[in-house]
């Protein structure tokens, strides 16, 4: 049953100062939700679930949005939209893996509306974007009445759907440090398994870069995915196994098996813990292959 | 704040205000307190797009959408797209392609693909460009391919006429101008004098 929209209250600030006054004062009494591009919280409301009765509408606040490239770093407005990203030059250019990974997010309607910011803040292990800010060890801004404050994004999920926000903080930005592509030559990877192309919500994704160096062994290496554990996880043991190795395909395998170690899934109307381990090993081996033919051999 | 709230946008070209409650779904909005029902629910989450409406020139899913982020904003549904009683190209390249026929994703259908044609301006959209681009606009008669004809029909059509009846009614103001290649539109404009 549709949630009764005519009860809902909205607050529109005038400014990112003003929202962030308006949501530290609600927190003492009936939270203000903030609210984005709306594409996850509709979807709740006309399934009949409220997350709440007065909500902070974001959608006007323009300082919040955009991309900048800073010697290499982007900078990211939560408020940016998934259609947005996947054009801009600059994120075509030095994170390839996000515009592959925005061109996945529903369709077109929806990454017309849907925004990086939302995606974190939905905090679903499936948000398509997360395996990829995971892989690049992306910086998020957060912004309060206190001032702002930098939390590495793989420090921000404490649990499944539970991000270490406090009750008046919002999203500001997101930044994809120059660092995080790894070094020059490191190539960048995402793929994600659903029921079709459009419209799908992950199965399993992998977001990942490898470099081999001059010496033949891997110097560069990082794995992540979704779907796979109640948050976005980085494959540690893969990785470990991965770095220093030469590419073969018995290390692709070693590897493969370690990843098993790395995640957790869980049988779901999506999907079963069976498909995404075996899918997840694939994703594995397909990124390892395309980085360097010898992982094949 | 209070449950109801005055919005004015302009709708189809023309300044409307409205006084509803500020999460009311654009859709209900357009539907209820703006008498046009061509645009319609199908899932009413965001999956079908027969709710697609053009919001400041994008294709949005209207059951997505609260009211309140419509505030100041350029509205155009399927009844926008054509001026009084003619039909547009794309409109008239359905007709005549069969891109139709139960018609309730029609009006969705119309809406994605003009937003399409207003990015490809003095190209015809490959196949995969407009099966990317209607992706997320279902048809249960499941008839895709006349739909995707017809709107490469229409395209290769406006590319032959200089007046695009209102095409660019969807165009953002700060979408990318695609630069057309003169041999490119040349090309196109030979194929559609030919038909």
């Amino acid at each position: 049953m549709r949630a009764a929209l005519s009860t809902l209250e909205v607050a529109r600030p005038r400014d990112v100062r003003h929202a962030l006054a308006l949501l530290h004062e609600s927190v003492a009494g009936e939270r203000l939700v903030p609210l984005a591009g709306g594409t996850d919280l509709y979807v709740s409301l006309n399934a009949g679930v409220v997350p709440g009765r007065r909500f902070l509408d974001l959608g006007g606040l323009s300082a919040l949005r955009g991309v900048r490239d800073d010697r290499g770093a982007l900078e990211i407005g939560a408020l940016t939209t998934f259609a947005a990203l996947r054009e801009h030059p600059a994120v075509r250019r030095r994170a390839p893996a996000l515009a592959a990974a925005a061109a996945t997010i529903g369709a077109w309607q929806v990454q017309c509306r849907a925004t990086l910011g939302g995606n974190i803040g939905n905090a679903s292990p499936a948000g398509d974007s997360l395996p990829v800010l995971l892989a690049h060890e992306a910086i998020v801004r957060l912004l309060s009445v206190r001032g702002a404050r930098d939390v590495a994004f793989r420090e921000l999920f404490r649990g499944y759907k539970d991000l270490a926000l406090e009750p008046d903080e919002i999203i500001g930005s997101i930044t994809l440090p120059a660092s995080g592509r790894g070094p020059a030559g490191a190539r960048p990877f995402f793929r994600k398994v659903g029921t079709r192309r459009a419209q799908a919500i992950a199965k399993v994704s992998l977001a990942g870069l490898l470099r081999v160096g001059r010496d033949g062994r891997v110097d560069a290496v990082r794995v992540a995915l979704g779907s796979v554990a109640p948050v976005p996880v980085r494959a540690a043991r893969a990785e470990r196994v991965l770095f220093g190795a030469r590419p073969s395909a018995a290390v692709a395998c070693a590897a493969r098996a370690a990843l098993l170690e790395d995640v957790s899934p869980i049988d779901d109307i999506r999907s079963d813990r069976e498909y995404r381990e075996r899918v997840a090993g694939n994703l594995l081996e397909q990124f390892l292959r395309s980085s360097d033919a010898r992982f094949a051999r | 704040m209070s449950p109801l709230v005055t919005l004015s946008f302009t709708l189809n070209g023309r300044r409307r205000r409205v006084r509803v409650p500020p999460m009311k779904r654009l859709l209900d909005v357009l539907r209820e307190d703006c008498g046009l029902t061509g645009t319609k629910e199908g899932c009413g989450e965001g999956e079908c797009g027969a709710c697609t409406v053009l919001l400041n020139g994008l294709a949005v899913n209207s059951c997505l959408v609260p009211a309140a982020q419509a505030e100041g904003a350029r509205v155009v549904t399927v009844e926008g797209l054509a001026r009084g009683r003619g039909l547009t190209v794309l409109q008239r390249a359905f007709v005549e392609g069969g891109g139709t026929q139960c018609g309730l994703c029609t009006p969705g259908i119309l809406v994605t693909a003009q937003a399409l044609l207003a990015r490809t301006k003095g190209r015809v959209p490959g196949e995969d460009e407009v099966r990317w681009a209607l992706a997320g606009n279902l048809c249960r008669c499941t008839g895709y391919q006349k739909i995707v004809d017809s709107v490469r029909a229409a395209a290769r059509a406006r590319n032959g006429r200089k007046d695009s009846a209102r095409a660019g009614a969807g165009v953002r103001a700060d979408a990318p101008k695609k630069r057309r290649s003169s041999t490119g539109a040349a090309r196109t404009r030979a194929k559609a004098g030919a038909r």
